[in-house]
Parts: structure tokens; C-alpha cells; sequence
């Protein structure tokens, strides 16, 4: 299979020498009290000042990606993956270095745009509406979301608002919203493991679905099992920095040995 | 990766993407493209204020039923301490008072609640910036269609006590709908312009009710500029009377209130209320595009 992705590699998405750089505000400095924040504002040296403090999160990552590829994202925890998946996505400005990509890669999930106040039929609607969705692809997908969500399972619950909502239900729900788009380039951060096992199981068969929509696909996580299962290629993130980037039994093996699993 | 010789080989990640014509991903889109993306949007905008404004009472044991309360309460609260206890009303007669004190509260709480939210917009929502896609300048714009919305509300409380002070339904009521629509405009182009500030000082959303109070009392909410000023320089009561919140404000006054005359307005008000929109409009839009690429950075 990889032999004829060879034959025409169109890349999809190319990071150059990607620096991504948090600012905090207030978490440095020691102490927090008044008279302390007061002295670094007149402290204050030219350029940075001392009361913000900067996290290199990702430090110069370069790599290429193919269509057709499916990418596994391997490293600890605060390694840097869901920071780079996000500046692929465009969402998060580079520092420096730049990322060049085919269409507009997405990042599988809505959370942020649903309201716990709404009903779900609403947040049906709002979500799609804010992942770009028209009105009428929300018309036309709306009771296959709603089904897909097993929500109305025990009853009427998608005229309800979300905040009496079980977690799992409504992490359900958040999925099936999410996923009910079509994608150029595809980014799922650790959004297998919500819901009980029956809605696990319907959910990888839509990602599978959506890998095949989709040119190319990043995965975030930390179960060894499923980037065995749906990625080709895997890049291994530690503290910021690009350790490998290879086929994925080769860079698992590594990653394992280093872990000590 | 031992990918075998290709012609891409040697080439520079930015020779590459040019070849196979990628583009720099986050990148800030052309003036006009702008306007194409928001106008795509639209309907994620006002489905986006029209949730935040259920959203908001929906806890409430009366819900729905806030959304006119507040403004009553609330113009109820000034009456009581400035037309009945410090008695700012200075020759205006009382059947004009109430209803001009009234739409003052009214009007302006709309620009004030429109530049906080501003503030807030992109600093109060990075989840949904760094989540998804949309040309930001979607949730200022939402932000100040959902403060639209709720001025309608305040409308129908500020329709029964002009009512009730003897200002009967006429044609002139009309005015109120291009006043309000150059004000939104302002008010927009004003939280566009809060917004990217707030985006980058958080510590805006904490001063902001002092700057906010101020411009209220100067701008004759609860009492007529030019008659408690006429001992003052001319300048002064110009200089009051021309700013956009005063300019506004009279403007409904005039359109709703049967006794409130042009006399009361300055010279040249439509045009200044066009000026003022047509600049803060544009102003505050381009200034918020000029940074698009840079939000959601932490």
C-alpha cells in the first residue's frame, strides 16, 4: 500500500522550523500579591516584561506530509501534539517557521462553540453552523447526528438542554456534531475514547469513514493500539522536539523501549 | 523515511509548497476576502447571539421574562434616585423626564454593554478561537447583534412609558429605527476595536466600567446638556453634546417623545450621527482585521 502513495506524494501539509511559544500572564515572578505585580510593571525591562512568562511548547518541527497519509502523534504528556496539531490547523500563530497546507485542515471537535443552556437541537444546529456547515447540509444531516448520537435513545432528550445531559451523553453528542462534517485535512485529538462501548465502536467505524473522505489524517493519543490500527506513520514529540519520524512499528517500538513498557 | 528519488527532492519546504500550490496555513485573508468569509457567516453570527441571549436566563425561574424586567428595574433605580430624590430634571417638565431619562438609560446601556462584551470577545472565548474557523470578527459582530436584540426588548418597556407620559404612536417613531442603525454600526466598529485591545490586555475588562461610567455622566443620560451648562463656555456643552453616545440618545428622544423638540438637538445631528458610525465602522473593522492571524495566540 505504501509503494503506490510513492507514486504520486502530493504533500498536503508542510511544517518548516514550526516555534510555537505560549505567553502567561501573572504566572511568574514568585509571589502573586498586589505590590509584587505592581513592582514588575515598574520594573519593567524593555521588550519582555518580567510578569510574563514564556513556554517554548514546540521548538522547531519540520516534516512533510502526503495525501493519503494517516499520522500518529506519539509522546508524554505536555510534549507538544495537540500545540502542533493546532498550529497546522492555523488556529494557534507560529512564533516562527512557517506551516503550508492543501485546503483548510480541521480539528475534529466543537466543544467550544455548544452552550449547556441550549437544548441539544439548538447546539446541533450552532455547532455545525460554527464548524462552516450551511443551513441546509444541517437540515439534510440532522437526524443522522441526532441518531448517530443515540441521544433519543431513553427518550426525548435532544428538546432538553445539554446540562441535563449525562457526561457521557453529552460527550456523545459533542462527537457526533463533530464528526458530522466532511474534511480536506483531518485532526482527531484523543476523541476515541468517549461514550460507552457500543458508541466506541461506531465511532472508529466513522473515523475510518472520515479518514477515507479526508487527504490526510493526524491522530492524537495515548493508546498505542489505536495508532497501530489506523496510522501508517508516526512523528514522536518530546519536550517540543521532533525525536523520529518513521513507519509506525518502527517509531512505536522506539517510543515503547524509551517508555519502559 | 527512504522514499525513493523524486522530482521534489532538494527543494525548500516553501519551493515545495509553491510547486504543489499550498498556502501558509492561519494566514491573514485580503480586505475583501474578509468581508466574503464574515458574510458566509452570518448565519453561524446571529444563531451564535441569539444563543448567548436565551443562554443567559435560562436558569432563571421567570426566563425569559429578565429580558424586559432588567431594563425596567433598572430604569425604575434611576428614576428614583435622579428624578425623585437628587432631582437632575432642572426645567425639563415631568411628563418629558421620565420617558427622557428612560431612553438615556436605554440607548446607552446598549453602546456600554456592547464595548464590555467586546472586550471580552476574543479574550473570554480563546477555547472556541483556538477550536475552529471562522474569521474572528465574527464574535464582536455577534456580540453586538445580541446587545441589538436586547435593546428590542428595552423597546417595548420604553413604547409603554412614553405611552403612559402622554407621547402617543406617530410617524416620527420611525426615526428611531435609522438612529438605532447607525448606532449599532457605531457600537460595532467600537467593540471590534475593544476587542483586539482585550485581546491583548485581558486587564481592559477591569477598567472598562470606569471609562464606561464617566462617558455615561458626560454624556446627559439623566439630565439635559445644554440646559445644565448654560452658565459654562459654549465649548464645553458642543463638545458633550457632539459625542456619539449624547448624539444617539437625543436622536430617540426626539424621535419618541412628544415634548423633547429639535431645539433640543445641536446642529447638524443626522450628519454627525452618520459621521460617527460611518468612521467607527470602518475604523474598527479594519483595525481588528490588521491582527486576525495573531488571535488565539496564548
Amino acid at each position: 500500500m505504501a509503494d503506490d502513495i510513492k507514486q504520486d506524494r502530493v504533500p498536503t501539509v508542510i511544517a518548516d522550523d514550526v516555534h510555537i511559544v505560549y505567553r502567561v500572564n501573572g504566572g511568574g515572578g514568585g509571589r502573586g500579591s498586589a505590590t509584587a505585580a505592581l513592582s514588575r510593571i515598574l520594573r519593567r525591562d524593555k521588550g519582555e516584561s518580567r510578569g510574563v512568562r514564556k513556554v517554548h511548547a514546540v521548538r522547531g518541527v519540520s516534516f512533510t506530509a502526503y495525501r493519503g497519509e494517516a499520522i500518529g502523534l506519539i509522546g508524554t504528556n505536555g510534549s507538544g501534539k495537540s500545540t502542533l496539531l493546532r498550529a497546522i490547523a492555523g488556529l494557534l500563530p507560529a512564533e516562527s517557521g512557517k506551516v503550508y497546507t492543501d485546503g483548510q485542515p480541521s480539528l475534529l471537535g466543537v466543544n467550544a462553540a455548544l452552550m449547556n443552556d441550549l437544548t441539544g437541537e439548538r447546539n446541533v444546529i450552532l455547532g455545525g453552523l460554527a464548524m462552516g456547515m450551511t443551513r441546509e447540509q444541517i437540515r439534510d444531516r440532522y437526524q443522522s447526528i441526532v441518531d448517530f448520537s443515540g441521544i433519543n435513545e431513553k427518550g426525548d432528550f435532544i428538546t432538553l438542554p445539554m446540562r441535563t445531559y449525562s457526561s457521557g451523553m453529552a460527550a456523545r453528542l459533542r462527537f457526533s456534531i463533530a464528526a458530522a462534517k466532511d474534511h480536506d485535512v483531518l485532526m482527531i485529538d484523543e476523541a476515541l475514547a468517549t461514550g460507552d462501548r457500543k458508541f466506541q465502536i461506531r465511532s472508529e467505524e466513522r473515523i475510518r469513514e472520515l479518514r477515507k473522505q479526508a487527504g490526510t489524517v493526524f491522530l492524537v493519543s495515548h493508546s498505542n493500539k489505536s495508532i497501530r490500527d489506523t496510522c501508517d506513520r508516526v512523528l514522536w514529540l518530546e519536550k517540543g522536539e521532533l525525536l523520529m519520524d518513521g513507519p509506525t512499528d518502527e517509531v512505536i517500538k522506539a517510543y515503547e523501549k524509551e517508555t519502559g513498557k | 523515511m527512504s522514499a525513493p528519488p523524486s522530482p521534489d527532492d532538494g527543494l525548500s519546504p516553501a519551493e515545495l509548497a509553491a510547486k504543489h500550490g499550498l498556502s501558509v496555513s492561519g494566514a491573514r485573508p485580503s480586505l475583501a476576502d474578509y468581508v466574503r468569509q464574515l458574510w458566509g457567516r452570518r448565519h453561524f453570527i446571529l444563531a451564535f447571539s441569539q444563543a448567548k441571549l436565551t443562554a443567559q436566563y435560562s436558569q432563571a425561574k421567570l426566563g425569559q421574562l429578565w429580558q424586559v424586567a432588567t431594563p425596567l428595574l433598572n430604569a425604575f433605580v434611576y428614576y428614583l434616585i435622579f428624578g425623585l430624590i437628587l432631582g437632575t430634571k432642572r426645567g425639563i417638565p415631568q411628563d418629558v423626564f421620565v420617558p427622557f431619562l428612560v431612553t438615556g438609560v436605554f440607548v446607552f446601556t446598549f453602546t456600554q454593554s456592547s464595548v464590555m462584551a467586546g472586550v471580552r470577545a476574543i479574550s473570554g472565548n480563546l477555547g472556541l478561537v483556538r477550536a475552529l474557523h471562522f474569521p474572528r470578527a465574527s464574535l464582536p459582530v455577534s456580540f453586538s447583534l445580541q446587545q441589538l436584540q436586547q435593546l428590542l426588548f428595552s423597546m417595548i418597556v420604553l413604547i409603554a412609558v412614553a405611552v403612559a407620559f402622554g407621547s402617543y404612536p406617530r410617524l416620527s417613531w420611525l426615526l428611531v429605527l435609522p438612529a438605532l442603525a447607525l448606532q449599532f454600526v457605531f457600537n460595532t466598529g467600537l467593540a471590534l476595536i475593544m476587542a483586539r485591545l482585550g485581546s491583548k490586555t485581558p486587564d481592559l475588562a477591569q477598567l472598562m466600567p470606569f471609562i464606561m461610567r464617566t462617558w455615561m455622566y458626560a454624556s446627559g443620560v439623566m439630565f439635559s446638556i445644554p440646559l445644565m451648562l448654560k452658565d459654562r463656555p459654549g465649548w464645553i456643552t458642543d463638545v458633550l453634546q457632539y459625542n456619539p453616545a449624547a448624539v444617539y440618545m437625543d436622536l430617540v428622544r426626539f424621535a419618541m417623545i412628544d415634548g423633547y423638540g429639535s431645539e433640543n438637538l445641536p446642529a447638524h445631528v443626522w450628519l454627525v450621527a452618520v459621521a460617527w458610525a460611518v468612521l467607527l465602522g470602518i475604523a474598527g473593522f479594519v483595525y481588528f482585521w490588521k491582527a486576525e492571524e495573531r488571535y488565539g495566540r496564548g
